[in-house]
């Protein structure tokens, strides 16, 4: 079942100019596609490739200039759903110290509820059970701005879990962190998607769109490339006119296929390069 | 510059960051954390109008008992409490100094156009004593109640006045923004003094004038960058549905215990010596 239904998706930035008048400027360029209920979907594109306008459409933040986008069958563009389609779809954001608004980690876990008008006490509940799925419940009492960067984001997502959401937005959420505050966000994104969360994952790494069941590769505002991401990564030349890369396992898989290795063309992750060297080595 | 200086910059300005928020709170469980930042506040405010009630050096005693027996109940250590008292030395001191030289009367000691009255030592030490316990009384409250719970009692302390239009919500969601972000925009303020220092801007050497001007450069990008925060915190705080206070709760609802009942009727005890005194001395 369809989850999110984009149609025709434009999208325009009104600018004023020093004269006053609107300049109008192109970011999503007629982009439509699903996004099945409990799957893993990747956004991947360069910078300016409107993925991240495209994410802010999603969840009513930006209202398409034509074209619809439908949240579990609600229309964004109408007003009165706008409250239900956040509630729906969360999103977490690219900087981790931007989108924390209270100086005390359960607090701010709480916000998100706290503007649902819960109640207290199954306020409370979620945040410990949000901040125990991210594996932050020794730090809720603790201040943002003295956690690691990764720790932050795990704030972030839990503070969009405790909001009891269908799905979750990740707007490039490893952009700024180390490569193991990126390992740990990406863990539980999938760890969530496993739990049933349908997850929309925005990255310009192509190591985390391998872990995805379903890519969009976007560029210059429109979709260029759909599929699994085996379809999408087995498409080298394709990417790399695009400016992308494909992830390094999917690389020397292909370099040592050219000097003669015989290696399937399924490889995607570093096991499965692995496992298939070893049969390789033992056939 | 060495690079040794740097990291000593470095530790200065983390030091700085930690001390803004945590010197502010103090976690602890004691009784007097868990009372409603409600009764909290009103008791603190009171407590200052109180130390001005004071005429004679006999009403602070039941100020100096009232106080010692919070910080004793809170738990929180006197260093904490000392850190508070630490940089309103020089205005206290400026104080004393005032009042010892200033005042006229019986003159105890005289040094050129310089005199000590005994009038005068006895209004310093008078002014000494309410400005300390002032400074301790207002701080036990800081160091005792989260930041939110402040903000939240400030908003519920306030909310009688919307009707009048004062915007009790939006101002307690503004102090709870500004104390988050202080740590953030001391960070970027670092970082922008540092990329300046890096293209050689120098920030240390002429007059006032010129050390003034050498901020600019540190405020313009400082401003710019203030408000895209603001700007992403906004879009965040939609996404996460906040609009405003309609039907928004609150996970820990303050709520009006017996131990603050408690506290209530010790602290009108407190006041009631306090007017006592002033009236019968």
């Amino acid at each position: 079942m369809a989850f999110i239904k984009v149609e025709n998706l434009i999208f325009d930035y009104i600018k004023t100019d020093e004269g006053g008048a609107p300049v109008a400027t192109r970011a999503i360029e007629g982009v439509s596609f699903v996004v099945e209920k409990g799957s893993f979907t990747a956004v991947i594109g360069q910078n300016g490739s409107g993925k991240s306008t495209l994410a802010k459409n999603l969840n009513g933040l930006l209202i398409p200039t034509t074209g619809k986008v439908w949240i579990d069958g609600l229309d964004t563009s109408v007003q009165e759903n706008v409250w239900n389609v956040r509630q729906k779809v969360a999103m977490v954001f690219q900087n981790p110290d931007n989108q924390i608004v209270s100086a005390i980690v359960e607090d701010d876990v709480a916000f998100g509820p706290e503007n649902l008008g819960i109640d207290p006490a199954e306020i409370r509940e979620r945040v410990d059970r949000a901040l125990d799925g991210v594996e932050m419940g020794d730090y809720k009492d603790k201040a943002p701005h003295l956690l690691s960067g990764g720790q932050k984001q795990r704030i972030a997502i839990a503070g969009a879990v405790a909001m009891e959401p269908e799905c979750i937005v990740f707007d490039e959420p490893t952009a700024m962190l180390d490569p193991r505050g990126r390992r740990e966000v990406l863990a539980i994104a999938r760890d969530l998607n496993r739990k049933g969360m349908t997850v929309v994952f925005i990255t310009h790494f192509m190591e985390e769109a391998a872990c995805a069941d379903h890519v969009i590769v976007m560029d210059g505002g429109r979709i260029r490339m759909e599929g699994t991401p085996h379809e999408i990564f087995r498409r080298e030349d394709e990417l790399k006119a695009l400016n992308l890369d494909v992830p390094a396992p999917v690389k020397l898989a292909s370099l040592l296929r050219k000097e003669g290795v015989a290696l399937p063309e399924d490889i995607l992750t570093e096991e499965e390069l692995v496992c298939a060297l070893l049969e390789v080595r033992a056939g | 510059m060495p690079s040794s200086l740097h990291s000593g910059d470095d530790d200065t300005t983390k030091k700085m960051i930690r001390d803004i928020t945590l010197g502010q709170y103090y976690l602890g469980n004691s009784v007097i954390h868990k009372l409603d930042p409600r009764v909290k506040i009103m008791a603190a405010l009171l407590y200052i109008v109180a130390l001005f009630v004071v005429k004679e050096f006999t009403g602070f005693i039941a100020a100096v008992v009232f106080l010692e027996m919070v910080i004793i109940i809170s738990k929180v250590p006197r260093r904490y409490i000392w850190r508070g008292l630490k940089p309103v030395l020089i205005i206290i001191a400026f104080t004393l100094a005032v009042n010892l030289f200033m005042i006229k009367g019986e003159v105890l000691w005289q040094f050129g156009i310089l005199h000590i009255t005994r009038e005068g030592v006895r209004t310093a030490a008078f002014m000494g004593i309410r400005l300390v316990l002032l400074i301790i009384g207002s701080s036990m409250l800081t160091l005792t109640t989260r930041p939110i719970g402040l903000t939240d009692g400030i908003e519920a302390l306030l909310s009688p006045f919307k009707k009048i239009g004062l915007p009790a919500h939006e101002l307690a969601m503004m102090m709870t923004i500004a104390l988050r972000f202080i740590p953030t925009l001391l960070e970027e303020t670092d970082k922008i003094i540092k990329a300046q220092q890096a293209r050689g801007a120098d920030f240390e050497s002429g007059n006032i004038f010129r050390r003034a001007k050498a901020l600019v450069p540190i405020l313009v990008p400082l401003f710019i960058s203030a408000f895209r925060i603001a700007q992403e915190l906004a879009m965040a705080m939609e996404a996460r549905c906040y609009g405003g206070n309609v039907k928004r709760t609150r996970m820990n609802a303050m709520k009006f215990a017996r131990r603050d009942l408690i506290a209530v009727v010790i602290f009108c005890v407190f006041l009631a010596l306090i007017v006592l005194q002033r009236v019968l001395l």
